[in-house]
């Protein structure tokens, strides 16, 4: 498992594997270490790909079901590539009654993928947020650090287009 | 150039403010008054005395015994006695022993950890030491949620600081008392608040609950005798040992000591972090320290301790704040959310809020909470939704009460308290929702009803803004709106210049 987690190495790069190595070498022995080993691959791969999810357990000694167990209990990991461009849809109260729904609905008919999901050419990711803190200018979302309020459905493809 | 002879326009005092005059800041004394990144700033205002006393010149049970004196209870929710708490991991045979601090603060709308570590780290650190010595532990966690990365640096750069200066690390102060701390950071789960659930988490398995006993006072960490106290808590720990037990213990109501600190926010004039001693009313917190309701609007009620709390209505608003009075109006302290209502907010669709947030952080672990939290939302919904059923509100209660006596962990045996405490004091509005599909407030999108009334000039910007075309009218006559095609996005509310149009 080890051979094909250093032929594929998940983005290709074989730096990144050299400092999975490292940083597996920081923390080996230490009590405790799955979390913060996981959360530093996820900053080297942007996600935890299987075969890293793999190798992580091979060389901490930890079965792979447990480190699935624990991936997928806390919010901050991700098992699937994420997008270069983050979009936050906004489905809090002050964008719910202004059309909050149907703003995700146009972005969703525009890339054609659900919400919580990735574009397969990874430029966009959709996620819903309960608020993001600017209801004055509902209906809202944010892609990256980006905010545009606002909203109407037919002013979504000039704005995604801006990112593609 | 200062003209000494010239009188200038004075400066308020900060205790002339209405915002500062009943608040007493004890763990937010240094807060926004001395740079955080600076240990000697700390060490001026009188930082590390604690634990130079405590070491030099008090035994750990001297510790234990004045933090049991001073009354002090945890901050973080349940409101268990410090001092016995210490008192129980003392006793615990060691040699290994941990004290772990809670820093994943993750109630929506609290804020009262975070200022502290980000404004005032070292006191956190002074405390976790002097609980070491008093326990005797050598090695501390601070788990702290990794949403705060300016805490984060802070804490680290903190330890850094204290090492160097020798407040940490080996033979404190001369004497055989080693102390080391590390940072855990979370990883994004709310139930991670539970102290099992956080060890599991150090630990790097899934957060999740464990049944007590044992307590972790017994087996912790790792199997180790583990004291878990709370932020706040540890940060009122350097405060007792320089001034006393006694000194202390003057502070706030019999059985509540102290002060607390709590995040006022809502419909409030003055919304922020506000420290105040216990036993104070919520009246003189809302309108004096929070200068009262914007808008001349009447207030309606308060939400205290988060999702885990309840609501406080207008009737009881006289009452002191503290931990035993708070208990029987049904809801808690919590960590130190306030959320101030008035007569716009919905109390059915604020149970909803609440009620989606915990189910939503429900580990899965035991049934009552997985499955109990997700019927009580499910008829929540449908009664906001105007599709409540005869039967509905008792179903609520009696799974609400199912759901306290029987779930694992705090986070379900509370989870229902939002939902008790709102049907108690405004059942009525559950009632309009279910009898008559009628929200009260008018802010149950699905029950709102807009209509135009004879202020209407005719001016058209209705029609104009209405995104589906339910608006209709001549130029400068009456205008009316199609309930059918309405959609209630409340465009035309706010574009209408007459206010000719009402929600209800």
């Amino acid at each position: 498992m080890s051979n094909q987690a250093n032929k594929c190495c998940c983005g290709g790069e074989a730096n990144n594997m050299a400092q999975l190595d490292e940083l597996l070498a920081k923390w080996q022995g230490v009590k405790g270490a799955l979390i913060p080993v996981l959360q530093g691959a996820q900053d080297i791969y942007g996600y935890l790909p299987k075969e890293v999810i793999c190798y992580i357990g091979e060389k901490l000694n930890v079965p792979t079901s447990q480190i699935y167990g624990v991936v997928t209990f806390y919010a901050q990991f991700h098992l699937a590539p994420r997008g270069r461009n983050i979009i936050r849809v906004c489905q809090g109260t002050a964008c719910h009654v202004r059309g909050g729904a149907k703003i995700l609905k146009a972005i969703e008919e525009n890339l054609k993928i659900a919400a919580g999901k990735t574009t397969p050419d990874l430029k966009f990711t959709i996620e819903t947020v309960a608020c993001i803190g600017a209801c004055g200018l509902a209906p809202v979302m944010m892609i990256n650090d980006d905010t545009h309020g606002r909203l109407t459905p037919d002013r979504i493809p000039e704005i995604l287009g801006k990112y593609a | 150039m200062t003209d000494v002879n010239k009188t200038y326009e004075s400066v308020p005092l900060y205790n002339d403010l209405s915002f500062f005059k009943k608040q007493q800041r004890l763990v937010l004394a240094n807060c926004g008054f001395m740079d955080p990144e600076v240990i000697e700033e700390y060490i001026i205002r009188g930082g590390y005395e604690a634990l130079a006393i405590a070491l030099t010149k008090m035994s750990p049970a001297d510790v234990v015994e004045e933090v049991k004196k001073s009354g002090l209870r945890g901050r973080g929710g349940g409101g268990f006695a410090t001092g016995m708490k210490w008192s129980f991991a003392a006793k615990s045979p060691g040699p290994k022993k941990y004290v772990v601090c809670n820093a994943d603060e993750g109630d929506p709308g609290a804020f009262m950890d975070r200022s502290v570590l980000e404004g005032d780290p070292h006191k956190l650190l002074e405390g976790m030491a002097i609980c070491g010595y008093a326990i005797g532990a050598d090695e501390g966690y601070i788990y702290c949620r990794a949403e705060y990365p300016l805490a984060i640096k802070r804490l680290k750069l903190a330890i850094k600081q204290a090492e160097d200066m020798g407040f940490l690390g080996d033979n404190l102060f001369g004497t055989n008392f080693s102390f080391h701390l590390k940072i855990k950071e979370g990883a994004g789960a709310f139930v991670c608040g539970e102290e099992t659930a956080l060890m599991a988490s150090i630990e790097g398995k899934r957060g999740m609950p464990r049944p007590r006993p044992p307590f972790p006072a017994i087996s912790g960490l790792w199997g180790k005798p583990t004291n878990i106290n709370n932020v706040e808590t540890f940060a009122n720990v350097p405060t007792i040992i320089t001034k006393g037990a006694d000194w202390y213990a003057a502070i706030g109501t019999e059985k509540s000591k102290g002060t607390k600190v709590f995040a006022l926010t809502g419909k409030v004039n003055n919304t922020g972090l506000v420290e105040v001693p216990m036993g104070i009313t919520m009246k003189e917190v809302i309108f004096e320290v929070g200068g009262g309701i914007p808008n001349g609007k009447k207030f309606k009620g308060a939400q205290i301790g988060g999702p885990s709390g309840g609501c406080i209505p207008e009737s009881l608003i006289n009452n002191p704040i503290d931990y035993d009075s708070l208990i029987q109006a049904g809801a808690m302290m919590g960590s130190g959310g306030l959320v101030v209502m008035d007569e716009d907010t919905c109390m059915v669709d604020l149970a909803r809020f609440f009620l989606t947030f915990t189910q939503a952080e429900s580990c899965g672990k035991c049934t009552p909470c997985r499955e109990g939290t997700k019927r009580m939302l499910e008829i929540l919904n449908r009664i906001t939704e105007g599709k409540g059923k005869a039967g509905d509100i008792a179903l609520l209660e009696d799974l609400a009460k199912n759901i306290k006596a029987t779930a694992l962990c705090g986070l379900g045996q509370t989870a229902p308290n939002p939902v008790l405490s709102t049907l108690r004091y405004f059942r009525h509005e559950y009632e309009a929702h279910i009898n008559e599909k009628r929200c009260p407030a008018g802010a149950c999108g699905a029950l709102a009803s807009f209509s135009i009334t004879e202020a209407c000039k005719g001016c058209s910007l209705c029609k104009k803004v209405c995104p589906v075309n339910a608006i209709s009218g001549e130029a400068k006559a009456l205008h009316a709106i199609n309930k059918d095609v309405c959609i209630k996005c409340g465009a035309c509310v706010e574009k209408c210049p007459f206010k000719a149009i009402i929600k209800g």
